[in-house]
């Protein structure tokens, strides 16, 4: 019961900051001029409803994401954007960039997607080989193996000159988005609504590979598909606004702290949650220094850094 | 023994600087030699400076793992960089002369490090992973919280901290270099004197206690010379994120013994070779266009992956 009340007020709040998000921005807007049609139709058409949206998307997605990676690994302190997916994504643009630079948009994604992939399935095959009593060691050894990788992309970068691409890659920011140029993350939203059906089978898997196996899961072909979601979600993130930290990390274990694990309940709740930390934080972004902007990566890379060691320091023993 | 290997390393640092001085000089020599000494001296001094900090560092955290930067002290002092053009703005901080801002930045360093490191070391009998993580995370928020005050400062500041927030060993600001010879001198004369303490310390914490050294007052002591240790070399160079993990480690391979008396001249000699050698192959003889602080940061984090897995955390 309180779950559902939590939603309800959760969606209604996602709406009131989606809300003032449309109406937020250099040129003032009065709900009333845009049924009028004309300049103010155009703006909200062409900017401010396209950022709202990808904003949403991109913050539902990315918590949901979070939440199955948790599960997957089994450790409540990693999410993709610092354990090497984001990274690995954007070691696949770059790679296209420069080898193929006339690529179509499917097959930068396809890339992107692929060296996300790879780059998370390393990950899981070192975390499988770091002993399980120690759970903060997870999190640790996942933020080397991103910094490699994107010491890695550090490296290519200069050679090629494309640094300054790199940091519109892993510094998220909505402020280039406009219609035509987010669509993309709608197949981020189509994944996450995918994922939302088959998760009692995350939540099984995180249970660990003998107890789900017992259970009748196909273990392998749950955490492949949970892996490919997360992949293609963080890559489509990464090309279309770019890395977002700490959302994947934060809001999962907020949720599950409050509401306990059961994904098909909770997945929702963190859907929203997520959509509405990444709102707020791109209102913030530019409320505090308009008319200038500042990145929604750095505003939540506060927030998050505050949120997180919060999270270590408040968390009940027991819980761990 | 112990100078053996010590001689073939230090005979490795001289063929390298000369290597440095001269590869590809074309021009007037005296030019040349003067224009390259000065960034000899500085790489040589970043290189004594970062790999000692590191040491220390893992001497008083009782770990063989961390380093000054991955637990975010660079990033601080980069912070506190940032804030001090925010509030002054721009003209009042290039008005004043680079050594008093230079030594008002170090003064907050010192107490910052104190407070927040201090008491993170505290925590060591508590729970050295979340110590650990907490520092790594610190380093996370000082690094947003630049950025963040970057975008909030005038375009026309910007260039003043811009110079600071990357680890640059072409570029380097020479205004320092006379200050941060004396310094890193100081200190590392001071870090030499600690070495029979260190080793103490280096026997673990109830044992040092019980041969009658005060570990927390040592601790402190030994992050007040990290603390001026970073700031002259984050300050000379940018931030170096993995380079003290990777000349320690291969100091602690090479290394008959494990005494601070061998290990400190030994890192920093391997430092030197590491940075002026890397520099004059990378640079000079590969022709490349990647800035060796990349490449460190790349072959130090396989490093740190390997000694984690390997050894385990112990």
């Amino acid at each position: 019961m309180q779950r559902r009340v939590s939603t309800l007020l959760l969606a209604v709040g996602t709406l009131f900051l989606a809300a003032i998000s449309l109406f937020v921005g250099v040129i003032d807007l009065h709900p009333g001029e845009i049924w009028q049609g004309g300049e103010a139709f155009t703006l909200m058409l062409d900017s401010r409803l396209p950022r709202t949206l990808a904003a949403v998307i991109a913050g539902a997605a990315l918590a949901v994401c979070g939440m199955i990676m948790q599960m997957l690994v089994r450790n409540r302190f990693v999410e993709p954007m610092t354990a090497g997916t984001g990274q690995g994504a954007a070691l696949g643009i770059l790679i296209v960039a420069v080898v193929f630079p006339s690529a179509s948009i499917l097959t930068k994604m396809s890339i992107a997607t692929a060296t996300a992939l790879a780059s998370s399935i390393g990950f899981l095959m070192i975390v499988r080989r770091l002993p399980a009593a120690q759970p903060l060691l997870v999190p640790l050894v996942a933020m080397i193996y991103g910094g490699i990788i994107g010491a890695g992309v550090a490296f290519f970068a200069y050679q090629w000159d494309m640094l300054q691409f790199i940091d519109t890659w892993l510094t998220g920011d909505f402020s280039g988005v406009m219609r035509g140029r987010y669509e993309l993350l709608w197949i981020a939203a189509g994944m996450t609504l995918l994922t939302y059906l088959i998760a009692d089978q995350f939540a099984i898997a995180g249970l660990g590979r003998e107890a789900s196996i017992n259970l009748g899961l196909n273990y392998d072909q749950v955490l492949i598909l949970g892996l490919l979601a997360i992949s293609v979600v963080a890559a489509l993130t990464v090309i279309t606004v770019g890395a977002i930290p700490f959302v994947g990390l934060i809001v999962p274990n907020i949720v599950s702290r409050q509401f306990g694990d059961n994904l098909r309940a909770t997945l929702p709740l963190t859907a929203l949650c997520g959509a509405s930390l990444v709102l707020a934080s791109d209102i913030v972004g530019r409320v505090i220094r308009a008319p200038y902007e500042i990145p929604v990566g750095t505003v939540l890379g506060v927030i998050g850094a505050f949120v997180f060691l919060w999270l270590l320091y408040a968390r009940p023993s027991h819980a761990r | 023994m112990r100078a053996k290997s010590l001689w073939i390393c230090c005979l490795l640092l001289v063929v390298c600087c000369v290597l440095f001085m001269t590869l590809e000089a074309r021009g007037n020599w005296d030019f040349v030699l003067w224009f390259r000494g000065r960034k000899l001296a500085a790489l040589l001094l970043v290189g004594a400076a970062v790999s000692t900090a590191t040491l220390l560092f893992q001497t008083i955290s009782r770990n063989h793992i961390l380093t000054p930067s991955i637990m975010g002290f660079d990033a601080l002092f980069t912070l506190i960089v940032t804030l001090a053009v925010f509030t002054f703005g721009a003209a009042g901080y290039n008005h004043l002369p680079v050594e008093v801002v230079f030594f008002v930045n170090l003064a907050l360093l010192i107490a910052a490090a104190l407070i927040l490191f201090g008491t993170l070391l505290g925590q060591y009998r508590v729970d050295l992973m979340r110590m650990v993580l907490t520092g790594i995370i610190f380093g996370i928020l000082f690094r947003s919280l630049t950025s963040f005050i970057f975008r909030m400062i005038d375009p026309s500041e910007f260039a003043t901290i811009q110079v600071n927030s990357y680890a640059r060993f072409n570029y380097i600001d020479v205004n320092l270099l006379g200050l941060a010879t004396v310094l890193t001198s100081v200190t590392l004369v001071f870090c030499w004197r600690m070495r029979r303490q260190l080793d103490v310390l280096g026997l673990g914490f109830e044992i040092a206690t019980n041969l009658g050294e005060h570990v927390a007052r040592r601790q402190k002591q030994a992050l007040v010379l990290v603390a001026v240790l970073v700031a002259v070399s984050t300050a000379l160079v940018g931030p170096v994120a993995f380079l003290g993990l990777l000349v320690v480690s291969i100091a602690r391979l090479v290394a008959p013994n494990e005494t601070h008396a061998t290990l400190l001249p030994l890192s920093a000699v391997i430092a030197g070779i590491v940075l002026v050698g890397g520099q004059a192959i990378l640079e000079r003889g590969l022709g490349m266009s990647t800035p060796l602080a990349v490449v460190i940061d790349f072959v130090g984090g396989f490093v740190f992956l390997a000694l984690l897995l390997r050894k385990g955390w112990t």
